[in-house]
């Protein structure tokens, strides 16, 4: 049945979150962005909110709440709506955390939700991107071999956020011979193990207050236990439509950011005597941004509710998450020109929408729903 | 809770159709875009027996609506999402062939307008003839030569004369126009002004039918593209109406008049919208076949990077196609649960305007010189998606309208 309405309690979490992104996170957005710093005591109260907790069940201490990636895109959206790089911070435990709750052994859930569904912010990850110019999710370098019943995980990996703050990274590696989706697992590596090496804090053209790293992977040596999922191993396509539509979600919420700084500002500033938004050059710039933020919302929110019905939803999300980024960038490019060289200027907030816009088409991996 | 996905029994009253637009307009397609101005007789006869297949007369499920109002009243009164359902048929029969669509005998805009303004006695008056007896059509004709999108500019008088109006005026690209009043008993819906001082106020829209003294088709134009469609110049020269022609209230009202028709548009334009997406979707699954047939590989989920030209085209065109249907279901499942959709149609329609126009560009590009080629029908379908980008309010009206809501700014501010 068509509906284009939210549940009532999706609409009491986007109306929550949106209100604290608008009024805790917006505020420190900029102040990250210049220091590279999210202050602790924002990312604590971020963490009471219970976004990574909400979802795990309550065997392992978590909220028992249905998990749904509809509602995750919507969190998603609002947040980054905030700030895209706190945003991200903040559901990064959800890397290591979602592919487990629904991937994983009941002894691997037992063991690795328990922690990360205690109060307070408690960092996790995962390590996706390898840094070539042509990484792609079907191609993925980093090796897994069999030695035994264990496994032997050699490769690099960058851009992977809070990697050193966390005590469990999940390490995507290629394990065996396969097209496409085929032939990829997701082991839970412990930082400190031995062969795992983290490289210098990452620095980007934007997302200056993520904390990003590369980390090498020589000759790691992992039990069993470590491969997700068991002899059973992931559905590596359907957790990455997941992230396709976390990441495209949020360049959602940037676009929204830009286009309501964007209207304000243009109904304000005047220029032969009337604000610059009553001329259609300008106008019309607002308006195809409108048009854009509900066209990429709409397309991430049916490739959600196909995830929702038990399908992989691969072209759905490939399509909604690159059409995502694209207008983000569109968007946020707009938004400086709108502003024109105050638009160029670090005190209004549009050059760091900018900025991060970019890295959506660029960048992978750094989301969930 | 969001959901975006058709239901079964919906999906397979569509596949009828599908049937309809694949084995009844295809195979005409081309031979009534080459015969401009001629008849396709046995199409016509096909699609009103089909009574069924009527309904798609933008304004919806017409019968459904008659019989509620008492005409039938034992009978459902159509499905609910009924503006949606429009715009699901509306797609597949223009993905037949979107001339041969806006030819096909029904109310057609006419009949949206009397849904729109008419009273409920008007709306059985002046609709029961599309359920009955011989082909018919309905027509509006609003654009005048000094204006287009300017609708309230319009110079077309009403001047009441005893227990008649009298109209005078000339308006043009009145689609299906010589249809409706020279070619059956239709009617045309005349926008005219009964008091030129009251502006957009003064504005009221009018039933002219077949035979009204005064009332002349001048000319048919000649077209780019959905020649099978008629687009009339007619002349109304001291042509007289019953004074129950005039649809809904007389009185010149600051709220009512103008915007009440205007209101028309919110309904129309999602249904233009999909007529737009109906020939996207042609050209895109015309496309989507010729690369499997010649072993292009369209590779979803590789890195964007590795993507070929082609790849990348492709994939851009399919997915502004799901955002401009996308955009279009919501316009009209919003007027379908009764809620305002007056910026989400505009919406819609400028995004399916434009990148229909697009699409099947990027079709014939895709295509070299087979694209360019009538023996394809790519070119032809280039040609009729132009359409969608201009007609039911241009690109630029609506983003102007998008602009205006989304600002908070009435059309003295932005105009």
């Amino acid at each position: 049945m068509i509906d284009f309405d939210l549940t009532e309690e999706q609409q009491m979490i986007r109306d929550t979150v949106g209100a604290f992104a608008r009024e805790e996170i917006r505020p420190a957005a900029r102040p990250a962005d210049e220091s590279g710093d999210i202050p602790a005591a924002l990312i604590a109260k971020i963490a009471e909110l219970g976004l990574v907790r909400g979802a795990l069940p309550e065997s392992v201490g978590g909220d028992g709440a249905e998990r749904s990636a509809v509602t995750g895109a919507i969190v998603a959206e609002e947040l980054a709506y905030g700030d895209l790089a706190i945003a991200i911070h903040c559901l990064a435990p959800r890397l290591l955390a979602y592919p487990i709750l629904e991937m994983g052994t009941d002894a691997q859930r037992a063991r690795i939700l328990k922690p990360l569904a205690a109060s307070g912010f408690v960092a996790a990850t995962a390590a996706l991107m390898e840094p070539r110019w042509d990484f792609g999710l079907t191609d993925l370098q980093t090796s897994a071999k069999r030695d035994g019943a264990n496994w032997i995980v050699s490769g690099a990996k960058c851009g992977v956020p809070l990697a050193a703050e966390s005590e469990t990274i999940l390490v995507y590696a290629k394990s065996g011979a396969g097209e496409g989706f085929t032939g990829v697992e997701a082991f839970i590596v412990p930082r400190t193990s031995a062969g795992v090496t983290l490289g210098d804090r990452e620095k980007s053209m934007g997302l200056k207050a993520l904390a990003t790293y590369e980390v090498q992977l020589k000759d790691v040596k992992l039990g069993a236990e470590a491969r997700v999922g068991g002899d059973k191993g992931i559905n590596y396509s359907r957790l990455m439509s997941e992230s396709r539509v976390g990441f495209g979600a949020m360049a959602v919420g940037v676009m929204r950011a830009a286009f309501e700084y964007t209207r304000d500002y243009a109904k304000e500033r005047k220029a032969f005597g009337v604000p610059i938004a009553t001329k259609q050059a300008i106008a019309f710039m607002i308006a195809d941004m409108a048009i854009e933020i509900d066209a990429a919302r709409l397309l991430l929110w049916e490739a959600a509710a196909q995830l929702d019905k038990g399908a992989d939803a691969l072209e759905e999300s490939y399509l909604a998450k690159n059409y995502a980024a694209a207008s983000a960038l569109r968007v946020a490019d707009n938004a400086v020109q709108a502003l024109g060289g105050h638009g160029y200027i670090r005190e209004h907030p549009v050059e760091m929408w900018f900025r991060n816009a970019r890295g959506f088409s660029a960048l992978d991996g750094l989301a969930t729903v | 809770m969001i959901d975006f996905e058709l239901e079964p029994q919906v999906v397979e009253r569509l596949k009828m159709y599908h049937m309809v637009a694949e084995n009844v307009m295809r195979p005409i397609s081309r031979e009534y875009d080459e015969r401009e101005h001629e008849e396709p007789e046995q199409f016509f006869q096909t699609m009103w027996q089909a009574q069924s297949l009527a309904d798609v007369a933008p304004g919806g499920d017409l019968k459904g609506d008659l019989k509620k109002d008492g005409a039938n009243a034992a009978k459902p009164s159509g499905p609910k999402l009924r503006n949606l359902l429009t715009c699901a048929t509306t797609e597949e029969l223009c993905w037949g062939d979107a001339g041969l669509f806006l030819s096909t005998p029904n109310s057609g805009l006419g009949g949206a307008a009397v849904m729109a303004a008419g009273t409920s006695e008007q709306k059985s008056r002046f609709l029961k003839r599309f359920t009955e007896g011989e082909p018919k059509w309905g027509a509006m004709a609003i654009t005048e030569a000094a204006c287009g999108s300017d609708s309230a500019a319009i110079q077309t008088t009403a001047t009441r004369d005893g227990d008649h109006w009298v109209i005078n005026g000339t308006k043009i690209f009145c689609t299906g126009g010589q249809r409706a009043v020279e070619k059956s008993d239709g009617f045309v819906v005349v926008w005219a002004t009964v008091d030129k001082s009251a502006g957009r106020a003064g504005i009221k829209s009018f039933v002219v039918e077949r035979g009204a003294p005064g009332m002349q088709v001048s000319r048919v134009e000649n077209k780019l593209g959905i020649r099978a469609s008629d687009t009339a110049m007619i002349i109304f020269d001291n042509c007289r109406v019953p004074l129950d022609h005039l649809l809904g209230s007389a009185e010149v009202r600051k709220d009512g008049g103008f915007k009440d028709a205007m209101a028309t548009f919110d309904a129309t334009r999602p249904i233009v919208a999909a007529m737009a997406i109906g020939v996207g979707r042609a050209a895109l699954d015309f496309i989507r076949e010729f690369l499997r047939e010649n072993h292009v590989p369209v590779r979803y989920g590789i890195s964007p990077r590795r993507l070929s030209a082609i790849e990348r085209d492709f994939m851009d065109m399919e997915v502004q196609l799901k955002a401009a249907r996308l955009l279009t279901w919501r316009a009209a499942w919003m007027l379908d649960t009764g809620k305002r959709n007056n910026l989400e149609a505009s919406m819609a329609k400028a995004k399916a305007g434009l990148v229909v126009t697009q699409i099947t560009q990027k079709a014939v590009e895709i295509l070299g010189p087979l694209g360019y080629s009538r023996k394809l029908l790519v070119e032809k379908w280039m040609r009729d998606a132009k359409i969608n980008d201009i007609f039911e309010g241009t690109q630029q009206i609506n983003m102007l309208i998008v602009a205006r809501r989304v600002l908070g700014y009435g059309n003295k501010e932005l105009n």
